[in-house]
């Protein structure tokens, strides 16, 4: 099945970073996990994001699209970026997501990806 | 068979074939058919239904059998019901398990499959107790709501929750690999110490103070768990530490309702059953020669305890050589306070609290802190401190006759000068770290 690894980052990993993107050592260990989850076939898709204030909420639920700027809930803690990968399960899924968390050094979670 | 059996006979019949069988007989449900929840169901309705048969045509040759052809029939039962309702489901639904068995280096059995899914990681620690107690124990939800005196509603959430989260995240029946079976198995010896504890001093106000029905149900499942992994020192440990302090329970608790510390305990009345089991499990882990973890570790300080036939003659050297040694393998807080309690019978209570106070900012919250603090200044005859501290130990104290022994003892404090009298704490030697 896929999971999702999201990527948290906070405000304070922004300030460590300057601009929260991942140093050159983090861009390193990254790009060697990256590597691995191919090799290991365990790769789906991933990418790093862009911070909070580059996002734009959109809400088409009413009669005409509203787009806001920034997402609908500011907090500390935000999406900084996330892998999708195959794994047979939960066990798995948990080993990949550790070795993530040390690689781009920011803390994961991991999400099931609901099979239809 | 001959004619049906007599009502009792069936109603014996039930109750061993449900405490020797629902365990094994949910877990290789679960594997085959790949479901917690038909599993549960599956199981539970092949017991009801054994109990009206039994009684119409006596009990089975082979009850575990008929049991076990019964929940397949009434799993099948439910799948079919289930692609009825939605068509999608039936793939998902039919993941059977028909791998043979792959040996991973440890007993491969399903109830420790089951063990192990109950009490994974990645489920909050409540629904990780009462889906162990549900799954593996048997106990109705309605047990369980009244053991952890918790509404039966909220059981049944953290069950259904603990299924879906296993389901929806792929949360795997299976037993760790060599690699991961320590931490796995620490996290399960953790849930089973969890449900020992609420049963030992249960919270709630109004509360009794023990819950037997608890601490017999952990003991039990510990049991399990050791038929399991028996070279397993820490089960083992673990095993020993409950049966060591089952064995005090009935000189624990005064006619009054009021708690009754070790040292004043009416020692003819502890089980000299369960204290000798305990100690020869002590003994056999020593023979092991390997390097003891926590749990071996309180299992030998409570024998130590056990083995004193008056408590003048604890020797407390040695429990404090244990609380030396549990200290460097768990440096923690609580660790700490505990082993204080020792100093202070080694090396006097000055020694003691000057440990204690060190752990003020850790532990300020914990009642048992302010209850050490209060006994050593008792005995260091500063009266004032004290009562302080009683109060805020009373203030904190989750259990009614625990608060009741605080309260008493606040109030001698306040008019009896202090003697050379062993020191009380709330929980001696008895708790690991919460």
């Amino acid at each position: 099945m896929q999971y999702l690894i999201s990527v948290i980052d906070d405000e304070e990993s922004v300030a460590a970073d300057g601009d929260g993107s991942a140093s050159d050592v983090e861009a390193a260990a990254i790009d060697d996990f990256n590597e691995r989850l191919r090799n290991e076939g365990h790769w789906v898709f991933a990418g790093a994001l862009g911070g909070p204030a580059t996002a734009t909420a959109v809400d088409n639920r009413g009669d005409t699209p509203i787009v806001t700027d920034g997402p609908f809930l500011e907090s500390k803690e935000f999406l900084g970026g996330f892998w999708i990968i195959e794994a047979p399960e939960l066990d798995t899924a948990l080993r990949i997501a550790s070795d993530g968390s040390r690689a781009c050094n920011r803390k994961v979670e991991v999400w099931p990806v609901l099979q239809e | 068979m001959a004619g049906a059996a007599g009502v009792n006979d069936v109603e014996d019949a039930i109750v061993r074939a449900h405490r020797d069988e629902w365990a094994r007989l949910v877990a290789s449900t679960a594997r085959r058919f790949g479901s917690l929840d038909i599993a549960e169901e599956a199981s539970s309705e092949a017991f009801a239904t054994a109990v009206e048969r039994w009684r119409a045509e006596g009990i089975p040759p082979n009850p575990a059998g008929w049991l076990s052809t019964t929940a397949t029939r009434r799993a099948i039962d439910l799948i079919r019901r289930e692609n009825k309702r939605d068509s999608k489901h039936r793939e998902a639904m039919m993941i059977v398990d028909d791998e043979p068995h792959r040996s991973v280096g440890v007993i491969d059995d399903d109830r420790l499959r089951l063990i192990f899914i109950c009490c994974h990681p990645a489920l909050a620690m409540e629904s990780r107790v009462a889906l162990t107690l549900r799954m593996v124990g048997g106990l109705t939800v309605a047990e369980i709501a009244r053991a952890l005196l918790v509404q039966e509603s909220a059981v049944a959430r953290r069950i259904t929750r603990a299924k879906t989260k296993i389901r929806q995240a792929g949360i795997p029946f299976r037993v760790p690999t060599a690699k991961d079976l320590p931490e796995r198995l620490s996290g399960v010896l953790a849930v089973l110490f969890l449900i020992f504890n609420e049963g030992y001093l249960a919270t709630g106000a109004d509360t009794p103070a023990m819950r037997d029905d608890l601490t017999a149900e952990a003991i039990r499942l510990v049991r399990l768990v050791r038929t399991l992994l028996p070279a397993d020192g820490e089960v083992a440990g673990l095993l020993a530490m409950m049966l060591l302090i089952e064995a005090r329970r009935p000189a624990r608790v005064s006619s009054s309702g009021e708690l009754i510390t070790i040292d004043e305990q009416d020692r003819a009345a502890w089980s000299r059953t369960l204290i000798a089991e305990g100690h020869s499990l002590v003994r056999e882990r020593l023979a092991a020669g390997t390097a003891p973890g926590r749990y071996q570790i309180l299992a030998a300080i409570n024998a130590v305890h056990t083995s004193a036939r008056d408590a003048r003659d604890t020797d407390w050297r040695q429990v404090l050589a244990l609380y030396d040694q549990l200290a460097s393998l768990d440096p923690s807080p609580v660790v700490a306070l505990n082993r204080a309690i020792a100093v202070a019978e080694v090396d006097g209570p000055h020694a003691a609290l000057a440990i204690v106070d060190g752990l003020e900012g850790t532990l300020s919250e914990y009642h048992a802190f302010h209850a050490t603090r209060a006994d050593l200044l008792r005995r260091l005859g500063r009266a004032t401190d004290a009562r302080e501290s009683y109060d805020r130990a009373i203030r904190l104290c989750g259990n009614a006759a625990e608060t009741r022994y605080l309260l008493c003892r606040r109030d001698e404090s306040a008019v009896r000068p202090p003697a050379s009298e062993p020191i009380r704490s709330t929980r001696p030697h008895e708790e690991a770290s919460p």
